[in-house]
């Protein structure tokens, strides 16, 4: 993406004022979209970003300056700006030399998404629209949205590293509002993975549309939800986003550094209930938060976090492991070149227990059992999180019976993690997400087998 | 002309016979500092292009946009948007706003202080506002984050029907999240921010002061028992509330079936207390402009008049959809088309102030913190669920800090149990002017 020589005169650049690290990272993304609303196709976008970012390191201050001008005055500019703002005592002249890194290959797209007709890509939405509609007269309105993006990256640094990925992710979602005496009630159904447009070989966007469209009409006769602490019985693949707030950003050796974690200095203790074995993993292919390299040029890893209940590691970016003398976890990651990398998730998920799903939900008294989840919010530095729930139902004398309305859980993460009592073993991935984190959004996956936590509080409206 | 406009200008100028461009283009130059420990953490100076170009073509239209001024990037944009508009099915909504007469009301935004002011200044503001919270009480166990920045942008927004918009802003903030032990090992947090058009409007102690009381406020907070309180929200969470009633009175909803309040205009939707507006021509708000994102001029919007549904807010295609015209409210960046929305909630002062509001409750909840508003929102149903941490009001009196509690409703109901809207009208950082609401038995969820 970048000449090599044009590369080690930018680190060059970036290191004039004494720095003990720089590093040029290159991004060229582009992306099309296309979305149908109200019964029409309404818009196709297209979009291209392309620039670098540029950082240096002088002890524990960190230097960062971006710019869409790659050229060489462009870049000089940057690394330039970068240097000045991280200001080392030192100066001088430091020869920067990459070379490339003989790392993981990329898994290339088999069918590339800028191969695909724009023609064919639109079809696909009709075609969920005709099958949302066809679930019956209720559903009053459809929206789908197809999107691909396929985003190349180059990291160099100061150490010599030179790295290369190419990343290509393709998305589909459909959401419905149905109508009923009670109102409005909205359902939605996504799927996402970072492969081409062969994800379309495995799923089926007019099923996709039937159970959005289902959920939606389910909950014109949904009940208020409870309100209170109760049992709570998660689905396969949805209890992913419960661990990533409840536990996961928690995790996060930035934020473990600066004390704004609960699971700070807690390496070797029981955290969990022993049932509990959670990994991060982002060598997943074609998992939503995969890549080959993160985007500080690491490999992408299989990290176990908690195993059999007990917290084994945090996960690392390049600066919190330089500082402690290790290698990063390869989970440096950042929204575009005009973001500085932090420690982030990728794919996050508790492997399978050896419950029956069914003899969990038999076993419960009374609850509730989440089918779906929405996003999730915590605040590591007390561990206190609030994860939506989509779809959800009853759980009374051991059976699942009524709909329940959406709404919020909340619960407090170390607290949640000793109260699973059940883990089943039919282990699933859940949704593609986006995890925000100081104002950066990246792809993340998750996944959970089936799960109970004998106490969590549910905000509903009923009593 | 400017160098945006002329490059919007060359945009345009590869317009074809039979279709209209609309070319928006943004420019902004950023500053970030965040500090810990007395140093500076990290810090980035960067300026960034964005281009976004619209055709519309035959009641079809397409977008494509590009992060770069780059000539070979820029090239081929319109023809993409034009490519891409073949795609879309025709909709006589579809259209680009054309000059409807209304003459922009001026408002500065501009601080030449953003510019002005030495880099070493800013990361000052953001050690001192650290030093600030580290030095106020000895139960302050550290400081998360304490950031300064600022951002000077300039959008210019220029179509083949004749629109030509150039805004221009500055913008500049200092916020911190503190640590504080709490009696029982544990930690709880409290965060503020400050905002202003430039460094010099911001005020280090007042940001300090907030945070580290919105901190030792919920110390020995336990879980709520489940009930049905009144609860008070001060103006910061008033605004927050307000603001999702207002994204349900956006016109794209109306027209898409996608909100309880279509076709409720003339209707009384909230107790009679309550008068709403949108004002983004008040130039004391962070969010006033003088044009919307289609570069009409913005207007004030009147939303709800003593509890009637007065309209809702227009971009010219949900305008075109309910037969009316654009109210100025299109938001937009370059990267997709416009879409209305609200920029500055303007809330007409009734009586009373947050502690008379107390001093008047048995069992009450006056709210602290809101959590999970993105996951616990349906917009479309109105059904409503968030976290909540807050301290309890019994016998008109302050009493026990709640944490872990959940708070649920419909919004449709919870305007109807508005019992008291405030005098104490309250800018936030983010331009809304509202002041404290009371509001009748919401249910209070806990496991305590």
């Amino acid at each position: 993406m970048l000449d090599h020589e044009l590369i080690n005169r930018t680190l060059g650049t970036a290191l004039r004022t004494g720095g003990e690290f720089a590093e040029v990272f290159v991004e060229d993304k582009r992306s099309s979209s296309a979305m149908l609303d109200d019964g029409r196709v309404e818009e196709l976008t297209s979009g291209r970003d392309r620039g670098a970012g540029i950082r240096v390191v002088v002890g524990e201050t960190t230097g960062f300056a971006h710019t869409a001008d790659l050229t060489e005055a462009g870049l000089a500019n940057a690394a330039e700006a970068a240097a000045a703002a991280a200001r080392g005592g030192g100066g001088g002249v430091r020869e920067v030399s990459v070379t490339r890194v003989d790392g993981p290959r990329p898994t290339p797209a088999r069918i590339p998404p800028e191969d695909v007709a724009k023609a064919t890509k639109v079809e696909l939405l009709s075609l969920a629209d005709a099958a949302a509609r066809a679930q019956g007269s209720a559903i009053t309105q459809v929206s789908a949205r197809y999107g691909d993006s396929r985003r190349r990256i180059l990291v160099a640094n100061s150490d010599g590293l030179l790295a290369e990925d190419d990343q290509v992710r393709t998305l589909f979602s459909v959401s419905c509002v149905a109508t009923g005496d009670t109102g409005l009630q909205t359902g939605r159904e996504s799927t996402g993975r970072t492969v081409g447009f062969e994800l379309f070989d495995e799923a089926d966007v007019e099923e996709m549309a039937r159970t959005a469209a289902g959920r939606a009409i389910t909950k014109l006769s949904a009940r208020p939800a409870p309100s209170g602490a109760m049992p709570v019985v998660v689905g396969p693949g949805g209890g992913g986003v419960l661990f990533h707030e409840a536990c996961g950003h928690g995790l996060e050796a930035d934020l473990v550094a600066k004390s704004a974690s609960v699971f700070a200095g807690r390496v070797g203790e029981e955290v969990a209930t022993p049932l509990i074995t959670l990994i991060d993993d982002g060598t997943m292919a074609g998992e939503w938060g995969h890549f080959t390299i993160d985007d500080e040029g690491r490999p992408a890893a299989r990290n176990v976090l908690i195993q059999d209940g007990v917290l084994t590691d945090y996960m690392w970016d390049h600066l919190r492991a330089r500082k402690e003398g290790r290698p990063s976890s390869g989970n440096g990651r950042r929204q575009s070149y005009q973001h500085l990398p932090m420690v982030r998730m990728t794919n996050t998920y508790i492997s399978n227990g050896s419950d029956e799903p069914a003899d969990i939900i038999s076993g419960t008294e009374s609850g509730v059992y989440v089918a779906e989840l929405g996003g999730g919010q915590v605040n590591t530095a007390t561990g206190d999180f609030v994860f939506g729930m989509t779809e959800a139902y009853l759980i009374e004398n051991g059976e699942i019976t009524e709909p329940i309305r959406e709404g919020n859980l909340i619960g407090n993460g170390p607290e949640v993690l000793t109260r699973i009592d059940a883990l089943g073993n039919d282990f699933a991935m859940g949704s593609p997400g986006t995890c925000g984190k100081d104002g950066q959004g990246v792809p993340v996956g998750d996944g959970t087998p089936t799960l109970r936590v004998t106490s969590l509080t549910i905000g509903g409206t009923a009593a | 002309m400017t160098e945006l406009d002329q490059l919007a200008q060359r945009l345009l100028a590869s317009a074809v016979d039979g279709e209209d461009v609309e070319v928006c283009v943004g420019r902004a130059v950023e500053t970030s500092v965040r500090v810990h420990g007395g140093a500076v953490e990290s810090l980035t100076v960067a300026e960034s292009h964005g281009v976004g170009v619209r055709v519309v073509v035959g009641g079809r239209e397409g977008h494509a946009h590009a992060g770069s001024f780059d000539p070979d990037v820029l090239s081929s944009l319109v023809a993409e948007a034009r490519d891409n508009a073949a795609f879309a099915e025709e909709d006589d909504r579809v259209g680009l706003a054309v000059p409807d007469g209304v003459a922009a009301v001026p408002v500065e935004r501009w601080d030449d202080s953003v510019a002005a002011t030495p880099i070493d200044d800013k990361v000052a503001l953001a050690i001192a506002l650290e030093a600030a919270v580290l030095g106020a009480d000895p139960r302050i166990r550290g400081v998360r984050a304490s950031v300064y920045g600022d951002t000077r942008s300039e959008t210019v927004v220029r179509s083949t029907t004749g629109i030509e918009s150039h805004t221009r802003g500055t913008m500049a903030s200092l916020s911190t999240s503190v640590l504080v032990d709490d009696i029982d090992g544990g930690t709880r947090t409290g965060g503020a921010v400050d905002a202003a058009r430039g460094p010099v409007g911001l005020d280090v102690d007042t940001v300090a002061d907030l945070a580290v009381a919105r901190g030792l406020q919920l110390l020995g907070a336990v879980a709520p028992a489940t009930g049905r309180p009144t609860v008070v929200f001060e103006p910061r969470f008033a605004a927050t509330l307000l603001g999702l009633v207002a994204g349900m009175l956006s016109g794209e909803r109306v027209v898409k079936g996608r909100t309880p309040f279509a076709n409720r205009v003339g209707e009384q939707i909230s107790a009679d207390v309550l008068t709403m507006y949108d004002d983004p021509t008040d130039a004391a708000s962070l969010s006033a402009a003088a044009y919307d994102g289609e570069g009409l001029a913005c207007r004030r919007v009147p939303l709800i008049a003593a509890g009637v549904l007065d309209g809702f807010l227009h971009d010219t295609r949900s305008a075109k959809g309910l037969g009316t015209r654009s109210t100025g409210s299109a938001l937009r960046s370059v990267r997709g088309g416009p879409s209305p929305g609200h920029r500055s909630l303007h809330v007409d002062p009734d009586r009373g102030d947050l502690d008379g509001f107390i001093a008047g409750i048995d069992d009450g909840l006056l709210v602290a913190s809101l959590q999970g508003l993105h996951s616990g929102v349906n917009a479309v149903s109105g059904d409503f669920s968030v976290g909540v941490e807050g301290v309890r009001i019994r016998d008109g009196e302050l009493a026990e800090p709640i944490r872990e509690g959940t708070l649920a409703g419909s919004i449709p109901r919870l305007l109807l149990d508005i019992s008291a809207v405030g005098a104490d009208l309250e800018r936030q950082p983010g331009g809304a002017l509202v002041p404290s609401l009371m509001i009748e038995g919401m249910t209070l969820g806990g496991g305590g």
